[in-house]
């Protein structure tokens, strides 16, 4: 029986293939796949599987070039999420993922739906959830319309992760007017189960039942998948429709289900049914067995009356997975999910013809080889040409040092919402239930114990899309050294990343120059920090009509502790510790946030970046840390050294001062481009005196430079630098003051008009 | 000396809880909600979390869970019962603690840690505490600012029966600083702040650990 046509479906013009998102080259491939013309239900289920979200077109053979091996790779890309070995038979499951469109219309549920999705990409490898890290990147400020964005954003994540019982410990924020139009959110999940406790979401043994467990289907989020890979266009307010809503309390039950199910051993394989639902969720769990599928659509429970087999299909009803069961296992899948309130209900069967077929009671709606449904999408291969204006803000040269205050730069610095304290976002989240956050948001990069161990986990995320989009090859590069610092200063090990890879519209050639370039810098700076990338997510057209935000390749990182009580904070603990600089001062101030601050433009070469470098000063934080020689580390980033310096200072509680020289560190150096350069492959760290001349010795064996350049102390004191001539003093109540102030102020003009959030 | 933890659809403070009372000695057991018993247990804890997502508000539909009455009918009995959190709020609801936890001062969510008084040792959780001693301990609540009317403010100070004070920083605008209080016999006690996860010098504190040492309980004091 080959599939049909209902009656009422709109017949199949070159209108209705381009509104599908599909161009008539891949419409041409569809009709040859089934050697006739789909019908409307196939269009709609090509069209989602063929979307940029889910297929990669664009993307693929870039791709594939990123190291994805080692020896502490348990699971590389192509599941649900990536899997690390951690030791003592312990691993972690993780992944980042984006949601920027539909957190652009409606910032809530947005985001919130974006902390249930990476959620359920975690929980179905097998993992218990431990943590969520998020990267979000906003306009100016100083708009109203990026206050409100912000704070739903915010509250939608807090609501979601603070539901479900897992804390949000990491991340970064960004403000820039590049994102005005198309804000980022990026979420990521790090899960932990027992090696053996892996499974995949690869569907197997023919006549094995197929069941829905969770929330019933409805009409929210059609077409979310193909939604996200289009560009926002005036009138995107009306998408609003296809933006899903959240429940995370049925999400807290699907956690604690999905993992009983999985330890009863009834279950084959699940899958979380995200973006294009159940289409895509059957699909790649078919193909990934190598197996087919039938399912009768209409069996799916339902929340509205009269859906079509088009709507059950590609509906995006948030907090539904897909479970091959082993046949005979239905009742005791239903019981588990009975037990957690849950409904569930037996969809389908696995079968072994290879076919994707879609009944409707008797009829057949939709037949499709399973394997081109999922991977016969032609790949598009892009033009990749860098445009003239990116040579030219990158050739530009630096302005001539002038003689600024450079304590007032300081200030101007540390009140830039980017650099400021973003304890008004973390604060909304629950960053210590599980009670495992050793080191929770602030620092570099959040450490977590695993309970009944020795073993500390250490997890960051973030990006520096001004780099990228200066120098995508060195921004690249720049975004993996700068995780591993922020890993590495903890006195974790860097294990393995997760990529979001954000930019704008691929068909341009200097979108996707950037694309492959970003992609390349990524992939030497993984190889050589020996960071394998097992997993991620692309996210083209993030454009609106002011045009593509900045290149944003976000990497997300996790680090091992193998004894978590060396961990190592980043504010400063003890008076009289000494302060030492490590790796060189070349004060390059291309793209930095000083050169922004005082011309009000990017440009410039940004910080190049030394794999050897980074690679050896890894390895010495980390020897450091475990022979305890480290009173606190901390990362040189964006902003410098004199603002690295300040937030070791003001992480104290109470704050402390400082008083540096950097006359002899910086000696060739203006001693504006020593304080507020954004030289790569350096830390801030402060040892006691009595460790100095070990680590010292410690690291000349490591090959990393390292300057002693002033003393911690006393609390409540004042920040003093000198850079021979030139002179820095401020209180550090009035730094501290400054630093936690920015976000606050800014945002305390925000609207309301949220949803209520849920207590607790 | 055995504790149930109890477990509503929602709860997501319940392993916690469970580690800290098993690194004070106890037998720690979970109790479903849909139990109809307490499985023999000499101390109930409600944990925090959201019971059933915080519908209508928290702790409104979980205090109609079948194990809230042999929760009561132990905390009539004079049994122990201490709720944290949304357990706190469950303890309102079930009008087993008087006033109730209402939205933040500031409208958000708030964790953080902050710095606890303790105002009585008079309660099985609190015995190892000195009155005035100053704790710090997290807290990660929307909804924590306590109210009640004068009448049973003035009540609850002249009977002993507040517990903890926030001290400096009251993250949520409650009255009189009221940060946990307890029942006329001080045998049910319902705090904001997380005791639990104050339990190890790992992750910050070990100022909660007390609470979970309930001595002399199974003996029937």
């Amino acid at each position: 029986m080959t599939a049909r046509s209902r009656p009422g479906d709109p017949a199949i013009t070159s209108e209705l293939v381009r509104r599908h998102g599909l161009n008539p080259e891949e419409f041409d491939r569809i009709v040859a796949i089934l050697g006739r013309e789909p019908t409307y239900v196939e269009l709609g289920i090509f069209s989602a599987l063929w979307s940029e979200h889910c297929s990669y077109k664009h993307s693929r053979a870039v791709l594939k070039t990123l190291p994805t091996t080692g020896p502490q790779v348990l699971q590389g890309p192509g599941e649900n999420a990536g899997v690390l070995r951690i030791g003592d038979g312990w691993a972690v499951a993780f992944k980042m993922e984006s949601h920027n469109h539909p957190s652009a219309v409606e910032p809530y549920q947005g985001a919130a739906t974006g902390v249930g999705g990476i959620l359920r990409d975690i929980f179905t490898m097998g993992a218990r959830p431990i943590a969520l890290l998020d990267s979000l990147r906003f306009g100016s400020l100083d708009s109203p319309r990026q206050r409100y964005l912000c704070h739903g954003v915010v509250r939608g994540i807090g609501d979601y992760g603070n539901c479900v019982g897992v804390p949000t410990v990491a991340g970064d924020v960004v403000f820039d007017p590049a994102y005005e139009g198309n804000p980022l959110v990026n979420a990521m999940c790090v899960g932990l189960l027992r090696e053996e406790e892996l499974i995949r979401a690869a569907a197997a043994g023919p006549g094995n039942p197929i069941i829905v467990v969770g929330a019933r289907t409805g009409r929210d989020g059609i077409h979310g998948a193909a939604f996200a890979s289009e560009a926002l266009a005036e009138g995107t307010e009306a998408r609003r429709p296809q933006v899903q809503v959240g429940d995370p309390f049925t999400e807290k039950l699907l956690i604690e289900a999905s993992l009983e199910l999985i330890a009863s051993g009834h279950i084959v394989a699940i899958q979380d049914m995200g973006a294009a639902g159940l289409t895509s969720s059957s699909a790649e769990m078919a193909a990934r067995g190598g197996v087919g599928v039938e399912l009768d659509a209409r069996r799916v429970p339902t929340r509205e009356d009269g859906m079509t087999p088009y709507e059950v299909l590609l509906s995006e009803s948030q907090e539904r997975m897909l479970v091959v069961a082993e046949r005979g296992s239905e009742q005791a899948v239903e019981a588990i999910a009975r037990k957690w309130e849950l409904e569930s209900a037996v969809v389908g069967r696995v079968t072994d013809d290879g076919l994707y077929r879609v009944r409707w009671g008797d009829e057949v709606v939709a037949e499709i080889p399973g394997r081109s449904l999922v991977e016969g999408v032609p790949a598009r291969r892009p033009e990749a040409v860098e445009g003239e204006a990116a040579q030219a803000r990158r050739a530009r040269p630096m302005p001539p040092t002038a003689d600024r205050d450079l304590g007032d730069a300081l200030e101007r610095l540390l009140d830039l919402p980017t650099i400021a304290s973003k304890r008004w976002v973390y604060e909304q989240y629950d960053t210590s239930v599980q009670a495992n956050t050793v080191r929770g948001p602030g620092g570099d990069a959040a450490v977590l114990r695993v309970r009944g161990t020795t073993l500390g986990l250490a997890l960051t995320a973030g990006s520096s899309g001004r780099y990228v989009w200066l120098d995508p090859y060195e921004g690249g590069k720049a975004a993996v050294a700068e995780a591993a610092r922020n890993i590495a200063v903890t006195g974790a090990r860097p294990l393995g990343v997760t990529d979001c890879l954000n930019f704008g519209d691929p068909e341009k050639p200097d979108v996707f120059y950037q694309f492959r370039e970003a992609c390349r810098g990524i992939a030497d700076a993984c190889r050589a920090l020996e960071t394998p990338v097992t997993g991620g997510n692309v996210s083209f057209y993030n454009e609106s009509p002011s045009g593509a935000v900045l290149p944003t390749p976000m990497i997300g990182m996790v680090g091992v502790l193998a004894d978590v009580t060396t961990c190592v904070p980043a504010a400063f603990r003890t008076t009289g510790d000494a302060l030492v600089v490590l790796g060189r001062c070349r004060g390059e101030l291309g793209g930095s946030q000083y050169l922004s601050m005082v011309t009000g433009e990017t440009f410039g070469a940004p910080p190049s970046v030394n794999l050897a470098a980074e690679r050896a000063l890894v390895a010495f934080l980390v020897d450091a840390a475990e022979r305890r020689l480290l009173a606190s580390a901390h990362d040189v980033s964006e902003g410098g050294l004199a603002v690295a310096l300040v937030e070791s200072a003001v992480g104290a509680a109470p704050a402390l001062g400082f008083d540096v020289d950097l006359s002899a560190y910086a000696r060739d150096v203006a001693a504006d481009a020593a304080l507020f350069g954004e030289d790569q492959a350096r830390a801030v760290v402060t040892v006691d005196p009595r460790h100095l001349a070990a680590l010292t010795a410690l690291a000349v064996q490591h090959g990393v430079p390292a300057t002693m350049v002033g003393t911690v102390g006393p609390v409540g004191a004042a920040v003093r630098v000198v850079v021979r001539d030139r002179r820095l003093e401020r209180p550090i109540a009035r730094l501290r003051e400054i630093y936690e102030r920015a976000v606050p102020r800014r945002m305390a003009g925000a609207e309301g008009g949220l949803p209520a959030a849920a207590g607790g | 000396m055995k504790i149930a933890v109890v477990r509503f659809p929602g709860s997501n403070c319940d392993a916690d809880a469970y580690h800290a009372a098993r690194a004070a000695g106890a037998d720690v057991t979970y109790v479903w909600h849909r139990s109809t018993d307490l499985e023999g247990a000499d101390v109930v804890v409600l944990p925090g979390g959201f019971s059933y997502g915080d519908y209508l508000r928290p702790g409104a539909i979980a205090r109609f869970s079948p194990v809230m009455r042999a929760v009561a009918e132990h905390a009539r009995s004079g049994g122990p019962v201490l709720g944290i959190c949304n357990g706190f709020q469950i303890l309102c609801e079930a009008q087993l603690l008087p006033g109730t936890l209402a939205r933040n001062f500031g409208l958000s969510f708030v964790c953080r840690p902050v710095t606890v008084r303790v105002e009585s040792d008079a309660t099985p959780f609190t015995a190892r505490y000195r009155v005035g001693q100053e704790l710090r301990l997290p807290v990660a609540h929307g909804d924590g600012r306590y109210v009640a009317d004068d009448a049973t403010l003035d009540r609850l100070e002249r009977g002993g029966r507040v517990v903890f004070r926030y001290a400096g920083d009251n993250p949520n605008g409650a009255m009189r600083d009221i940060a946990g209080i307890a029942s006329e016999e001080r045998n049910v006690v319902g705090m904001m702040p997380h005791p639990e996860r104050a339990v190890e010098t790992l992750l910050g504190s070990t100022d909660g650990a007390a609470v979970f040492a309930l001595a002399g309980v199974a003996a029937g004091v």
